[in-house]
């Protein structure tokens, strides 16, 4: 048991190495952290940071090659590395808790969630059967999982990933934990799901006056609206640490103002804001420099940081591993990135079109079983898309934004080839497109590229990046090519990589480099148009910052127009000019970028901008609860796809008739919904608002 | 975690050539250095068994039938009075040749037909896939016989059964792997940029079937040894009076109780090198096909 006055964890000079071979790489050095009953404490970081590994160390779930090299981890008045393992299973799921990423890994397939609920609770709590089942019950109940008789009883197959996710929470709590460990626990779900999450966290912390959280994660702003300091982390190095507010209102370190220039604030457009990529990678643990690790990418390093920096106290509760917090707090120096050379645009004139998308549908059959078919049950189709239309200007962004299951990704497969449409057509700067690949022409191939997500997928690791830019350029550049070679050099050279990559295999470039080379790749026909299908999304935000630059500026110079594909909706009204939002294969709305976020919205879109977690701590942000989970695309609804979970549900209408597009005259805006322009204007106000200072940010 | 091992990735020594890592990890293994070895004498002895032999494959000695081995017969000589110990050198290069080509037309002709399936999918390869499934529904020793039955006894109709009755089971791995390929990303890259048929299969997809082929490759060639063996032995191979290990184990069990060492010395051959042969084609498994982080 927890009792005693001092901190709940207490980490001193922690490092923590693997053994690799004859090596030993140091992932976490000299972290000390504490953490107070009650509180919650952030720990951000990129990749690489080493923040998994320190909440590893503190489950003491590190694996076989790595160990403690130095420092204590205390629990209350216990060192955990001293625990006998009987303890350690006693403080395990007892006093921390721990609710890891993937959800669906973390169940037990084969076993109904009430038992795997009661089970904890049967060991620690020592109930008897009933009394755990029971307790469980309760425990779901707690997380506002409905019905939680028959989420008892369902296996986690059952469950969508945000209902599992909320079950592990509860399991997590039943045993009313002194420390509850949080690991990415909302990174695969989609916004509106993990903004229900935020929320039950949320509460749950305040209502609980002794349960203390530590959550990791990548993200700045999630950690901005749930907790009370945030530990930053780079490179192993535990770099600042500070309250919530003072560390978003002034960053008394680099990499932590570096970061927080690189995200893409909600409601900000690439020509109003400019994002500033920090300069050069975060460094693996075995090329760290000597003295500060940032100091190579660092705009204020000067002779004294190749000293290794002590975690300095700079008062008010705050440390900083930097050498110049001093120079930093006092306004005397400026630790954040140069701006980016780049021409800011105005957005593109309409000057054409160059994709004109009309009613195109994409529609799945799966065959009945032949049980489903003795039963006299026909197969079920998928309306994966369902008469979607869009127009893309030339040389213009349009972005569109949709959660999982919405038919984003299956739209720009129909649109690319990928898969064959059902119906509809496709014009691209006036030739007929037909639905599959196989029947285009070159001249279709060469003017309509893409870029996919995830970029480790993106390039055969068996073809150098000479020969993967080659190809295209030699095969599909309407002009002819003299010296390939040439070409290729210059193509890398656009995307910010040394020539000399050119002889390098996929498996040598980190994730940032290998996703330049497959925008290399898409841009080296000169492309009239580009289809980015979430080209960011899996990628680090200083990475993420200097790709979406990347894509403007390669825009700009090629004239290409981009259809940009995201889930996340801030990403997508930095870069694009107009933003059409999907749900279940239908558009809810199309906007210029500038007027999305204002009213009238949608009743989806402004369920998707309350959800989005807001970089500014002090931010207002009105609440939009969703009803339930997004309905199959087999089973769609009739009327409004979207009437099963609107909060402005009107009734019947909306399940019995298809809405109408509502529309003003030079407005730009149109909406898909029963609820008139002047309605919709009158019952909404604006759904986010930053606070003076978080302008600033 | 995730994030270490990513790094070991990229902190490997840039290209040393792959063939030459998976060469130096078979050799660093005690069982597969010593199946590579056996596998290496085996092939020089084919290669130059003819130089080394100390008799003809099929010369009688006057007046040594049935001896024992000893210093001048190390296997002894069998109830002709011929040198089992030449016989054996002499009989490396057949079995090694018809196996070794065998397989080698299986895994062509399998590689292809397999790439094509996969990739192709629809009705070719569910033509192709089902004809598969029907040779590979006889055993393949009784489809071998009844191909020789067929074509008669010879050494090009003992390569052919190898091939036939191969190439669908190397056909067929290939295809589960290009089925698993051929949604990558890079993959559909390609195909985004209209690149042209034989570029997707050899270019982009085939490179990815190397791990499973290799494996498979060794695989077969040690199956195709034993076949090759035995066909002999039931006479329907490789014909007398060639130094087959297959033949000369079934000539050497009729006198058994006479000079055991012809029979011994055979069979100890064929075993030994498909021993050798699975103990590479083993450890290549491992380290083509297990991920490096799981091997351990």
């Amino acid at each position: 048991m927890v009792n005693h006055n001092g901190p709940l964890l207490d980490i001193d000079d922690l490092t923590v190495g693997y053994r690799q071979g004859e090596r030993r790489l140091e992932a976490v050095r000299h972290v000390s952290l504490r953490i107070w009953p009650g509180q919650s404490v952030g720990i951000v970081g990129e990749s690489g940071s080493g923040k998994t590994t320190l909440a590893m160390a503190v489950m003491r779930y590190l694996p076989p090659e790595g160990q403690i090299l130095s420092g204590t981890i205390r629990f209350g008045d216990r060192e955990v590395q001293d625990l006998s393992d009987r303890d350690m299973r006693d403080l395990w799921g007892g006093q921390i808790a721990l609710v890891p990423q993937g959800a669906r890994s973390a169940l037990n397939p084969s076993m109904r969630l009430g038992d795997q609920a009661a089970e904890i609770l049967r060991y620690h709590r020592g109930l008897s059967r009933k009394a755990a089942h029971e307790q469980a019950r309760a425990s779901f109940e707690r997380v506002q999982l409905g019905d939680p008789e028959r989420i008892a009883r369902a296996y986690p197959h059952q469950l969508s990933g945000g209902m599992l996710q909320r079950v592990l929470i509860a399991m997590a709590l039943s045993t009313e934990p002194a420390l509850l460990v949080l690991d990415e626990p909302t990174s695969s779900l989609d916004v509106t799901t993990q903004a229900e999450i935020l929320k039950l966290v949320r509460d749950l912390i305040r209502g609980e006056q002794h349960t203390a959280v530590l959550y990791i994660t990548h993200n700045l702003s999630v950690v901005a609206q749930l907790c009370d300091r945030v530990a930053v982390m780079y490179a192993g190095d535990l770099v600042e640490d500070a309250g919530t507010r003072p560390l978003y209102r002034q960053p008394l370190h680099p990499y932590t103002r570096g970061l927080l220039d690189c995200v893409p604030v909600l409601g900000t457009t690439k020509h109003e804001v400019d994002l500033r990529p920090i300069d050069g990678q975060i460094p693996g643990p075995e090329s760290r420099p000597q003295g500060c690790v940032f100091r190579p990418r660092c705009p204020l390093a000067i002779d004294v940081c190749e000293t290794y920096p002590p975690l300095y106290d700079a008062g008010e509760e705050r440390r900083s591993r930097c050498h110049r917090w001093e120079g930093i707090r006092a306004g005397e120096l400026d630790p954040a990135q140069p701006v980016p050379a780049r021409e800011r645009t105005p957005p593109g004139e309409r000057a054409g079109t160059a994709l004109d998308v009309k009613d195109i549908s994409v529609h799945f059959f799966e065959r009945a079983s032949l049980p489903q078919r003795l039963r006299g049950e026909r197969g079920t189709v998928v309306r994966a898309v369902d008469g979607v239309s869009l127009t893309l200007g030339k040389g213009r962004t349009l972005g569109l934004v949709g959660e999982s299951g919405s038919g984003k990704t299956t739209l720009a497969r129909a649109i690319i080839g990928l898969v064959a449409r059902t119906s509809g057509t496709i014009e691209f700067l006036d030739m007929a497109v037909p639905p599959k690949l196989a029947g285009r022409s070159r001249d279709i191939y060469s003017a309509l590229q893409v870029v996919f997500q995830d970029p480790t997928d993106a390039l055969n690791p068996f073809i150098g990046v000479g020969e993967a830019l080659r190809r295209p350029v030699q095969r599909l550049r309407t002009e002819k090519v003299d010296d390939a070679d040439q070409v290729v050099a210059a193509l890398l050279e656009s995307v910010d990589l040394s020539p000399s990559y050119a002889l390098r295999l996929p498996d040598e470039l980190s994730g940032g480099e290998k996703q330049r080379v497959a925008v290399a790749r898409a841009f080296a026909p000169n492309p009239a148009v580009l289809l980015a299908d979430e080209p960011v999304s899996s990628l680090d935000v200083s990475v993420q910052a200097s790709l979406l630059n990347l894509l403007d500026q390669l825009q700009t110079e090629h004239g290409t127009a981009i259809l940009f594909i995201s889930h996340d909706v801030a990403v997508v009204g930095y870069l694009a000019d107009d933003i059409a939002v999907i749900y279940l294969g239908e558009l809810m709305e199309v906007s210029p970028a500038s007027a999305l976020f204002d009213p009238p919205y949608h009743p989806y879109t402004e369920a998707l901008l309350a959800s989005v977690p807001l970089l500014d701590p002090d931010a207002e942000q009105r609440e939009v609860q969703l009803k339930g989970d997004i309905p199959s695309p087999s089973a769609k609804p009739s009327g409004c796809p979207f009437h099963t979970r609107c909060p402005r549900f009107l009734g019947d209408i909306c399940v019995e008739q298809r809405p109408p597009w509502r529309e003003r005259e030079g407005g730009g805006k149109r909406y898909f919904c029963h609820i008139a322009w002047d309605d919709l204007v009158r019952q909404q106000e604006r759904i986010f608002r930053f606070s003076e200072t978080g302008k600033e940010v | 975690m995730g994030e270490v091992a990513s790094q070991q990735v990229d902190a490997q020594p840039a290209r040393t050539g792959r063939l030459l890592r998976v060469l130096k990890q078979l050799l660093r293994d005690p069982a597969s250095a010593l199946g590579s070895a056996i596998f290496v004498i085996f092939f020089i002895v084919a290669l130059i068994g003819p130089w080394i032999a100390p008799y003809g494959a099929n010369e009688q000695i006057p007046g040594s039938a049935r001896q024992a081995p000893s210093i001048e017969h190390p296997f002894g000589t069998d109830i002709l009075g011929r040198d089992v110990f030449s016989r054996v050198l002499l009989g490396a290069r057949d079995v090694l040749t018809l196996a070794g080509v065998g397989t080698l037309v299986a895994v062509i002709a399998g590689t292809i037909i397999g790439l094509v399936s996969g990739y192709q999918g629809g009705w070719l390869d569910e033509v192709i896939m089902r004809l598969f499934d029907s040779l590979l529904a006889l055993p393949a020793f009784l489809l071998a016989l009844l191909l020789l039955g067929s074509l008669g006894p010879s050494r090009n109709s003992v390569l052919l059964v190898i091939a036939v009755v191969y190439t669908p089971i190397v056909a067929r791995v290939i295809r589960s792997v290009v089925l698993g390929v051929k949604t990558r990303g890079y993959v559909e890259a390609a195909r985004v940029q209209g690149e042209t048929y034989p570029h997707m299969l050899f270019r982009e997809i085939f490179p990815s079937t190397l791990p499973a082929l290799a494996v498979e490759a060794a695989l077969r060639f040690s199956y195709a040894i034993f076949l090759v063996a035995s066909l002999g032995f039931l006479g329907v191979g490789v014909q007398p009076p060639s130094p087959d290990w297959g033949l000369m184990v079934q000539e050497g069990r009729a006198n058994v109780t006479q000079t055991p060492w012809a029979l011994i010395a055979p069979a100890a051959a064929i075993a030994i090198v498909v021993i050798g042969v699975n103990l590479v084609s083993d450890r290549l498994k491992s380290i083509l096909q297990i991920p490096a982080e799981l091997r351990r």
